[in-house]
């Protein structure tokens, strides 16, 4: 993602349901409003759990990118 | 020369660790030591039914002495510091010990500071103090909405606040005031509980006695004077009571060690058990940073994968790694209330299939409490 600068990014591939989707609450619970996150996963249950669990607590979801090696990127601003 | 083997916490994973070692090494091969905070060994599953009345807070501890055997030497002391570069670690007393095997076992510990207001305004059963304030809190209930749920993941015993909930609607049902009561389960993620197969059974039983569910609830901070506990996800709940699992550390010295992350659970190997590639350091039980469940029969599984390794080892023998290896086995009863239970039984390959819940496996888990210690500490069983 051109223009827009991670602040912190984890990798949790290995790490399975709900591995990533706690590194990504841990992650947003510890950002500044405004900041962007990540978190990359290679487990099939995040790609629900992730994005229904940023539409609830309200916060963007910025992109969902595959990355290099396997497994995906997603990126996320703390709204609130 | 004998070998030095240092077990640091006295629980259910170090004691059966010493235990089965004690049984299995000469004199002439190993001494072995366990070092630990407390003199008490608690059988911490018994802290359940205390809310309630089933048991008395005074009579779920015995001496971490009694059931040890009589080769392993006991040091009451806490670790302060772990050194494995130089093989050792200081306790409170600064005194240090040396060591040639390591076995960490110092279990997990609740951090109620974590959230804001949990002092004042949650209750637990996490530890025997606050379930007995609960039990207080309990007897003079006389309806209103008791939030029953998870302030932090990981915590031990997953499903201790899923027979919890059970117990409680069972509880106010027979106090006669079930009909003035409202129970509200909270989970941090999108379904009540992390293993889907034990979700389903859990979410169709709630809904069959009327509990109702407030999902990805990652609690935030609480407001006692307001009676209201809030989430990250920006959801408020009123509560009359408020029953919330406190987040969980591992032992001080751990928090930020290399060997460890911030919160002080060490890095573990899933298989070996070994820690951070060390050839001489393993851990099990609460300590392990491994998604299996903090539960004591995940110790019990894990710990003779442990003992033979450092048989092996002192003995110079090789071990077949595919033989001697800890295969994520865990199996946990679930209390379900009105006298019955059912069971998670799993490992890494096999999710739980739990079966309905019978009168049998309540008395298996009755017994099981009965016969904890002359049979699981002791390493008989
Ligand atoms: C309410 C409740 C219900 C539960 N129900 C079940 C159940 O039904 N089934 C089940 O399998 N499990 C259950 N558990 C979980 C089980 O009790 C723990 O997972 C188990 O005791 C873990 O064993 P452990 O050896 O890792 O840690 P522990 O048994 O907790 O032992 C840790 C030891 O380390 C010592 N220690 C701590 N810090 C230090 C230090 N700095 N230096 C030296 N020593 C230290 C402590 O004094 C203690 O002796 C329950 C727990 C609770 C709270």
């Amino acid at each position: 993602m051109e223009g827009i600068k991670i602040t912190k990014e984890v990798d949790a591939r290995g790490s399975f349901c709900p591995g990533p989707l706690m590194e990504m609450i841990r992650l947003i619970r510890s950002a500044q409003v405004g900041d962007v996150v990540a978190v990359i996963s290679a487990d099939e249950g995040t790609k629900k759990d992730l994005p229904a669990w940023i539409k609830k607590a309200k916060h963007e979801l910025i992109a969902e990118e595959p990355v290099e090696g396997g497994g995906t990127r997603f990126i996320c601003r703390k709204l609130h | 020369m004998a070998k030095n083997i240092l077990i640091l916490g006295g629980g259910t994973g170090g004691s059966i660790v010493a235990n089965i070692l004690a049984r299995s090494l000469s004199p002439q091969e190993a001494s072995i030591t366990v070092l630990t905070a407390s003199p008490q060994h608690v059988y911490q599953p018994y802290q359940l039914y205390i809310p309630f009345g089933y048991q008395d807070p005074r009579k779920i501890a015995r001496s971490e002495r009694s059931l040890l055997h009589r080769r392993v030497s006991l040091v009451v002391d806490p670790v302060e510091e772990l050194d494995v570069k130089n093989q050792k670690v200081v306790c409170r007393s600064r005194k240090s010990y040396p060591y040639d095997y390591l076995v960490i076992a110092t279990g997990s510990t609740v951090d109620e500071e974590q959230i804001p207001g949990f002092k004042e305004g949650a209750d637990h059963f996490y530890t025997p103090e606050a379930a007995f304030v609960l039990y207080e809190k309990l007897q003079n209930f006389n309806g209103g909405t008791i939030v029953v749920g998870i302030g932090g993941l990981p915590y031990k015993c997953p499903v201790a606040p899923v027979e919890f909930t059970f117990m409680l609607e069972e509880f106010l049902t027979k106090r006669g005031i079930r009909q003035q009561s409202e129970i509200i389960y909270t989970f941090p993620l999108n379904d009540v509980f992390n293993i889907k197969t034990a979700a389903d059974y859990i979410k169709a039983d709630f809904d069959k006695r009327n509990i109702k569910t407030e999902l990805f609830f990652n609690l935030a901070e609480i407001h006692p004077e307001k009676k209201i506990a809030e989430s990250i996800e920006g959801t408020e709940l009123s509560y009359d009571l408020l029953v919330m699992t406190p987040p969980h550390k591992g032992a001080p010295f751990l928090r930020g060690h290399e060997i460890a992350d911030a919160d002080g659970w060490v890095q573990t190997d899933r298989h070996s058990l070994k820690v951070a590639q060390l050839e001489n350091v393993w851990s099990l039980g609460d300590t392990t940073n491994l998604p299996v469940s903090k539960a004591g029969s995940t110790a019990h599984f894990q710990a003779p994968v442990i003992a033979k390794q450092i048989c092996a080892a002192i003995r110079q023998e090789t071990v077949d790694s595919e033989k001697v290896k800890y295969n994520g086995h865990v199996a946990c009863f679930i209390e379900s209330g009105y006298g019955k239970a059912t069971m998670l039984d799993f490992d890494y390959e096999h999710p739980p299939q739990p079966p309905p819940p019978t009168e049998f496996i309540h008395f298996q888990k009755l017994a099981l409490n009965k016969f904890y210690w002359y049979l699981i500490p002791k390493a008989l069983i």
